[in-house]
Formats: structure tokens, sequence, C-alpha cells
């Protein structure tokens, strides 16, 4: 069995920054394994662990810099990595879910997995959306927000919980292949060992380019343009106290008494 | 012209989000010179087609097909819908079930989809308001085609009120059984267990900002000197730090308390659903961007393992 994993870097902001143009300044930003492809990761490599025969890749649309989140996820079990790059995503600003599932497509059509995991969505765009628009470009099942996962390879059913909104839970069962939006807490991420980070520097990962994958520019067509990025508006009119510890601990001290609380 | 907009329902309900689009979608087929339709699928399609019957609805069409959301059943009917009608723009919610069948049924429109809109303006072209970077930014997407279709957030449009005089009608669309390769086989509640935090009057509630299951102590103190509950943010939670009963927000609970202490949460637009409507919020935080502070009464920046052990000798703890 074949598992193929999405794994993107996110950019995490600092507390205080600017925008520069479009996107907040480099300066500000550091980027790290997305959280819920961390999880992704560990469901893929915990299911290859229970079986056997089970190969764990990992595809990735990004630069040379996402390498070191690619490497963190073989380091902690997958056993190699496609990364698809090429000048022309470099020019891009806005890289939409269409445009990084067709990509992916791409990959997924090389490597024929039997199921692909994604995380529900990466912390800094926040689409939410690449996932299930990968399944319908491949022709297979899907389920979004996945948060428990058992899988009957015989049958070829992947039984699923999806964690719907206020504590409700829905269980479904869907054919394999198939694409699986996966939600944090579905597992326990493990740390990456010492021998699992120098393994990983071994591990195969290939460079993919459009031409590579068989695909041209009109690959990244969309008729999506990112235009403008602002701070938003404080809405709130908080009462910041300020001051030392002693101080500030007093001020809100006073407020809890005064609504009451701890009398 | 045309918007459509499905609407959402669950367990015999329609969700709120439902006359949310309704309002959206209102708000765009007048800026756009369209009808406004409206569309639900699946459960009691009469009871929810009369519901929907909103202001500045011209069209209301049931597809009555099983009790529950099935992505694959949502796929179809909607694709088929949309190219009944000829639709420009198409409203979904950027609910779980929206994220679970938006995507799929845009890319068989050969839409190109903007998800979790939080505002829509057209100015020419339609331009599309969302966050990026957990609410630090608001970026704007420009959409350069005629067509497209957008997700929205819930909870940030008004629910369009009922009245007008649209027609419901069904739609019939025959379901291809083949192409359904998915079975909802039921529902669990999670979250129960020896607390019931939206009883609580006083909420501690703790998030990522604690570091580490080992310092949640500093958090049980504060809590047993005020009389407190203790509630958590999604990562606590996932951590396993804390059991799910304890989870505030969207896929937690909804709370409602005298007070609520946020500690250490950032305040992700999934956890100030599920505590905005607390009388007085009061968040320690050492990110003064926080959005947590945007929603806050009282606030300090400043660092939590200081501030906490200090608010707590305050009640003799």
């Amino acid at each position: 069995m074949k598992i193929l994993v999405t794994v993107t870097d996110v950019a995490v902001v600092d507390d205080e920054f600017e925008i520069e143009g479009l996107d907040v300044d480099e300066r500000y930003l550091t980027y790290e394994l997305n959280e819920w492809d961390d999880y992704a990761v560990e469901e893929a490599v915990q299911i290859a662990e229970d079986g056997e025969n089970v190969e764990v890749v990992t595809v990735t649309v990004g630069p040379e810099r996402s390498e070191e989140a690619i490497r963190k996820a073989l380091a902690k079990g997958a056993d190699r990595a496609v990364r698809v790059w090429d000048d022309a995503i470099a020019e891009r600003d806005l890289l939409d879910a269409e445009t990084k599932a067709s990509l992916l497509a791409a990959v997924a059509r090389e490597e024929e997995p039997d199921l692909i995991l994604s995380g529900v969505q990466s912390g800094d765009d926040s689409f939410a959306a690449t996932g299930v628009t990968l399944a319908e470009k491949l022709g297979t099942e899907w389920a979004a927000v996945v948060n428990q996962l058992a899988l009957d390879t015989d049958a070829g059913v992947a039984s699923v919980h999806r964690e719907l909104e206020g504590g409700v839970e829905e269980l479904t069962d869907v054919e394999l292949p198939a694409v699986l939006t996966i939600q944090t807490g579905i597992n326990e991420p493990r740390y990456a060992s010492l021998r699992g980070i120098r393994q990983a520097q071994n591990k195969p990962l290939d460079v993919r380019t459009l031409g590579d994958l068989g695909l041209d520019e009109s690959a990244l067509e969309t008729p999506l343009r990112w235009t403008a990025t602002d701070e938003p508006e404080t809405e709130g009119e908080a009462t910041v106290f300020e001051g030392g510890v002693d101080e500030t601990a007093g001020e809100l001290a006073a407020v809890l008494r005064e609504a009451g609380v701890g009398q | 012209m045309t918007v459509l907009a499905v609407a959402e329902h669950r367990r015999g309900e329609l969700r709120d989000v439902s006359y949310e689009l309704a309002a959206a979608g209102a708000d765009l087929a007048d800026a756009t010179d369209s009808e406004l339709h409206l569309a639900v699928v699946g459960g009691d399609v009469e009871s929810f087609g009369e519901a929907l019957v909103r202001e500045g609805v011209d069209a209301v069409h049931t597809v009555d097909h099983g009790e529950e959301f099935n992505h694959d059943v949502s796929v179809q009917a909607v694709e088929r819908l949309a190219d009944e009608l000829d639709v420009d723009y198409l409203l979904l919610p950027h609910t779980v079930n929206g994220l679970d069948y938006a995507p799929a049924v845009a890319e068989r429109l050969g839409l190109p989809v903007v998800t979790d809109a939080v505002e829509m303006a057209v100015d020419g072209t339609l331009e599309v308001t969302r966050e990026m970077y957990g609410s630090k930014v608001e970026t704007t997407i420009e959409v350069e085609s005629e067509r497209a279709a957008v997700t929205l957030r819930p909870a940030e449009w008004p629910q369009a009120p009922r009245g007008g005089d649209a027609p419901v009608e069904p739609f019939d669309v025959t379901i291809d059984e083949s192409a359904v390769r998915s079975t909802v086989t039921g529902f669990e509640e999670v979250g129960g267990g020896d607390v019931d935090i939206s009883e609580a009057d006083v909420l501690v509630s703790v998030g990522r900002g604690i570091g580490e299951e080992d310092n949640l102590d500093v958090v049980r103190d504060l809590a047993e000197a005020l009389d407190a509950t203790v509630s958590a943010s999604r990562p606590v939670v996932d951590s396993g730090w804390l059991p799910k009963n304890r989870q505030v927000g969207q896929s937690g609970k909804v709370v409602t308390p005298d007070v609520y202490i946020a500690i250490g949460i950032s305040g992700a637009v999934q956890h100030v659903a599920g505590m905005k409507g607390a009388d007085t919020i009061l968040a320690i935080n050492t990110d003064p961007n926080a959005p947590i502070f945007d929603i806050a009464d009282y606030g300090i920046v400043d660092d939590l393992f200081e501030v906490v052990p200090a608010l707590t000798e305050e009640f003799g703890g």
C-alpha cells in the first residue's frame, strides 16, 4: 500500500510586524511544518508501522526553503519526498487551492497512492480547499475534517469520524482510494528522534518542475488575484492595564471583585 | 445574472448560516443586478423550503433526497441546479460540511473558489476579503472572471429576515447512486463527562501559551482561588492535556459565563465563536496584537507565568 501525504511549510508571523507590498515583510516571518500536516504525517506513519509494505511518500509544492519541513516529515518516518517547484510558480503571488491541487494531482497520478492524507488547511492562507479539490481532480472519494480513521484495506473502505461543529462527530464510510483531510488532535505527533533526523538526510527527495510533470504554465492560470493586504482595524475597546505585574494583577483583581468573583 | 446560495442543515434543523447566506446573497444580487436563488438538499425539504423564504430571495429550490448531508449527493444536486439556473455566483457555507463539498462542486462547475470570506464587494469585479495568518492580516482577492464560488465564514453576515414571496419549487434531479461512494452511518456526541463548562459562571480558560502540561497548575490554582472552572482552547485539548469536554469554541462548547478569563489564548476565530457571549472578558497574553484583545473588555500584555500567580495571590491562593 502507498500513502501520499501533502506537506507544506507555513509562514508564522511575529507578534510585531509590518506589511511590505502584498505580504508581511519577510523579516517578520518564520517557517515551519504546517501543524495540520504534522498530524497527517503522523497518521500515515502509524498506518505504516501497523501494516506491512506500506510506503509513505510526501508531496510538497514549495521552494527550496520548504525542504526543512520536508526533512522533518522524513525524520518522523516518511520514506521519501517529492517537491514541486518551478520559476514560473515562484513568480506567482497567490497559489490558490485549485492551482495547488493541479500540481499535487500531477504527482498523485504518477504515484498512484491508495490513500492521500492532507491537512485540513494550512496555517497561513487557510483556504481549506486543496484536499477536496485534489480528490475531485483525481476522481476519487474524500472526507474533510477527519479526526478518527480506521482503514479496512481488504474491503477498500476508510471509516472516519468527521469533526462537525458543536461537539458532534459524523461517522462516515468512504470508498478507497480517497483523499482525507486531517484535523489536529487525531493523534499525538511524535518528535523526530536523532536517529530519524540522521536517516532523513539520506532519504530520497526529488524535485520536479512543471515540465517534469508534463505540465506547462497553463496549469498555473487562475482568475484570482491577490490585490491588497491590510492590518485589520482593532474593533475592540479593551482596557489594557500597564505597569508592573503587581500593579496590573491588582487592577485585574479589582475588575474581578467588581464582577462578584472570588468573594 | 444569478446568485445561488445553498443552505445547510443537520439532524432536522436548518443551521443559522443558511439565513446568513441569504443575506449575503441578497447584497450580492443587488450589487450585480442578479436574481437570488436559494437551495436546500435533503432533510425535511418542505419545512426547510418555507423557512428559507426570506427578504431578497427570488426563488427557493428543494432537492428531496436523504435525511442528512452527504457530500456526493450535494455535489451532484448543486452541480445540476447551478447548470440549470446558469449560476454566476455560487455561495456556500465555510462550515465543516461546506468544506466537504464546496471545493468539489466548484471544481466540477469550473468555477474559481475563494474560501472563508468575511466580506464581499463588487466594483466591476467581485472582491472578497479574507483573513490570513490566524486573523493577523486581511487580504483582498479579486475575481477576474464573471463567475465564482465563494464560501462564507459563519456569523459574519446578519440573518436575512423572513419575508418576500419567493416560490418554493421542488427541483427534480436524478442522483446517480453509483457515484455516491460515501455513506454517513451515524453521529456521535463528544465532550460529555464530569463537567459542563457551559453551566459555569466563571471560566479560567487556558491556551497554547501555557507551553506544557506541567504548567497547567498555574491555571488550576487561579481557578481554585476564584472558585471558577477550568476550560481550554483547542491546542490544549489536541495535546491531550485537558479532556474534550473542557474545549471552548466552534468544535467544542459555546459558553456564556459572567466572566471569562483567557490565559495564553490568541483568540482565533474558531475560539471566539465559542466565548464571545461572555459578559466580561479578561485576557492575558504576551502578544499585543493577539485578536483576543479585540474582543476582551480588560487585558494585560505580559507573561502569564508572572501575571497569573500574582492574580492568584490577590485572592489568597
